[in-house]
């Protein structure tokens, strides 16, 4: 019992240093020193101040992200659509931006952050819909939803609001009192209000998971569906709920980017922040704090892996991928933990 | 438009169905053996990546279609056979470890096209005779016409059935449901990475970044929307395709308006479409029972 508790600690721990292992034999095998390719991921991340705020920045997505996908794990569903789900909710920002570019209330970023979420809720709604009342595979549909948000930003950023002034894919600039404001670190490092904004959300995320009632009927659907349908809990409705949180939760990428960052949509801005968000939520256990925990070290191979562009001859940035790739299924393969725990008794 | 022009049109769109669903059906039919052995395969999209990339590379530097198809076939089982282990013997979860498989593809394709090409978005375009013509295409109705007959009448297709359906049985009998099931994803692996060599080196002339955009995934729904039996999931291949086809031929022509539709809108057709199949036509359809379930001998 006690071993198990301190490998439940350790267990993700140990499956970072093997997927960095792995991956630093990896970028070995492609002809690059990897105590020196360490070093460059270190710095990159952590080197100054203005890295740090690189890296906080990146880390913000990965926050929403992650907890988009705990949020409908919890619920015993696969949220492969948190891609999806941010494109429409920074879309919905950025609309909101641009249309009411007038309104003068000091309450705008507030309007612009609802519209994030509820951009980003109603792409989870269809999944969501789909799954409970229709019984169609919510990974496959979250998925083909992905593929659906990218052609419909692409289109309404092309043609419905282009910023004419570029060649740039982009959309006009959204009004200035939308924004949120930045806090800045050094003269050029910010880090803006969305990074704060990501930590409450990953508050209220627990506290609504595991202090509320709804939290708990979600969770138990998640648990035993048939236990929970039984107990008289209505498993549709939290199906339908939880995928229309997560997607709110992942539309609030929208505030990081377009209301604390560009200020205008621009198409590709998401380096596939929402398939990171699955690696952040499993090496995060699906809890809140290890959902933070996990984007923070994410954040900051994303951001230490854009130094080996230019740092390096052989290898690119793409080596962040295989990092999380391995570190997902050192996480994952349950087997092999268990072997190895056999194997101490 | 006049009869004749319609008739072309007609054939325009029927030809080009058929090339178009010849990546899905190899991956569709590879996903077919994962599936009804109890394997979830989301890792489908990456191995049908390796495959593209493989093919095009290894035809590339040895100017033969037919060696590119073999290494990209077998490259793609190995990266299959890992996929495999983790979920078979580790027991990792079949989802998160297909999308980390995916991931791995999708980073280490780049890392490994910039040190071969000295480039991370494509491989060199291939001349005409470093290219299949029809290959593919006679392998493809071979290879269903065989899986159908062979599925039904062999062991092993008896044995995957029993894998997917009730693996405790198959155990009782004395048959690793560890090896039919490694077996079954190893076939998929090459069954997906002949299908991403039959992006790379027969619809078009080289590896391009991201070249699937989805098919793996797409023929996934077909082998739901085609309830997990080879034929029916030939037809949905084969619907799907017709999709992708009407989208490529309705690219520039104005249906309404003075402006042609945006390409963007259109080319979403086949993920709508997709949407819509699985949500609304598929019923009833009853996946294998241990599908995603990994086993354990006690």
């Amino acid at each position: 019992m006690f071993i198990k508790k301190i490998l439940i600690i350790i267990q993700p721990v140990l499956a970072i240093c093997m997927g960095l292992f792995i991956g630093l034999m990896i970028a070995y095998g492609l002809g690059e020193n990897p105590w020196s390719v360490l070093k460059i991921l270190v710095n990159g991340a952590f080197g100054s101040t203005h890295d740090l705020a690189s890296t906080l920045f990146y880390t913000t997505p990965l926050i929403f992200t992650g907890l988009s996908v705990t949020i409908a794990f919890q619920c015993g569903l696969f949220n492969i659509g948190a891609e999806g789900q941010l494109l429409s909710g920074a879309f919905a920002a950025t609309t909101v931006g641009i249309l009411f570019a007038n309104l003068g209330s000091p309450l705008a970023p507030f309007i612009a952050i609802c519209a994030s979420f509820i951009g980003g809720a109603l792409w989870g709604f269809f999944a969501g819909y789909l799954k409970a009342k229709r019984g169609s595979h919510e990974v496959i549909n979250t998925i083909m939803l992905n593929f659906i948000a990218v052609g419909i930003t692409s289109w309404l950023t092309l043609y419905v609001f282009p910023n004419r002034g570029t060649q740039n894919p982009e959309t006009q600039e959204i009004a200035a009192q939308f924004r949120v404001p930045s806090l800045f670190l050094t003269e050029h490092a910010t880090v803006n209000f969305s990074f704060f904004l990501a930590l409450l959300v990953a508050v209220l995320t627990w506290f609504f998971l595991w202090k509320t009632v709804l939290g708990y009927k979600l969770r138990a659907t998640g648990q035993n569906i048939t236990a929970a349908r039984l107990s008289g809990i209505s498993v549709n409705q939290m199906q339908i709920l939880a995928m229309v949180l997560a997607g709110g939760v992942a539309g609030l990428v929208g505030v990081a980017e377009i209301l604390g960052q560009a200020g205008k949509f621009r198409i590709g801005f998401s380096p596939e922040y929402g398939f990171m968000g699955i690696a952040v939520s499993l090496l995060g256990r699906n809890k809140p704090l290890g959902v933070v925990l996990s984007a923070l070290l994410f954040g900051a191979l994303h951001k230490g892996t854009m130094n080996l562009d230019l740092e390096t001859e052989n290898i690119t940035r793409d080596l962040s991928l295989v990092f999380e790739a391995l570190i997902i299924l050192s996480v994952t393969a349950e087997g092999l933990w268990s072997y190895i725990l056999e194997r101490r008794k | 438009m006049t009869i004749e022009e319609i008739e072309t049109y007609c054939l325009q769109l029927f030809n080009s169905t058929l090339r178009i669903s010849i990546p899905l059906l190899f991956a569709a039919l590879g996903g077919f053996f994962s599936e009804r052995s109890g394997v979830i395969n989301i890792a489908l999209e990456g191995l049908m990546l390796v495959g593209a990339f493989a093919s095009a590379a290894i035809a590339y530097f040895t100017h033969s279609p037919w060696l590119g198809a073999l290494g990209g076939a077998l490259i793609a089982s190995f990266f299959a056979l890992f996929y495999g282990v983790f979920v078979i013997y580790f027991r990792a979860n079949q989802i998160v470890a297909g999308v980390a498989l995916n991931m791995l593809a999708f980073g280490l394709i780049p890392l490994i096209a910039k040190v071969l090409f000295d480039v991370t978005g494509s491989s060199p375009g291939l001349s005409i005779e470093d290219r299949f013509q029809i290959m593919p295409v006679v392998l493809i109705i071979l290879l269903i016409v065989f899986i159908h007959f062979w599925f039904q009448k062999s062991s092993f297709g008896l044995w995957a059935k029993f894998a997917g359906e009730h693996p405790m049985a198959l155990h009782s009998a004395g048959i690793s449901v560890f090896r039919v099931r490694l077996f079954s994803v190893w076939l998929s692996g090459i069954l997906a990475g002949l299908g991403g060599m039959s992006l790379s080196i027969f619809l078009s002339s080289a590896y391009s970044r991201n070249m699937t955009a989805g098919r793996g995934f797409m023929a996934l729904a077909a082998l739901v929307f085609g309830k997990w039996k080879p034929l029916p999931t030939v037809f949905a291949c084969l619907l799907f395709g017709f999709v992708d086809a009407l989208q490529i031929q309705l690219q520039g022509i104005v249906l309404w308006g003075a402006e042609p539709v945006p390409v963007q809108l259109i080319q979403i057709l086949p993920y709508v479409i997709t949407i819509l199949v699985l949500s609304g036509f598929v019923g009833n359809a009853r996946p294998p029972s241990a599908l995603g379930l990994p086993f354990t001998k006690s």
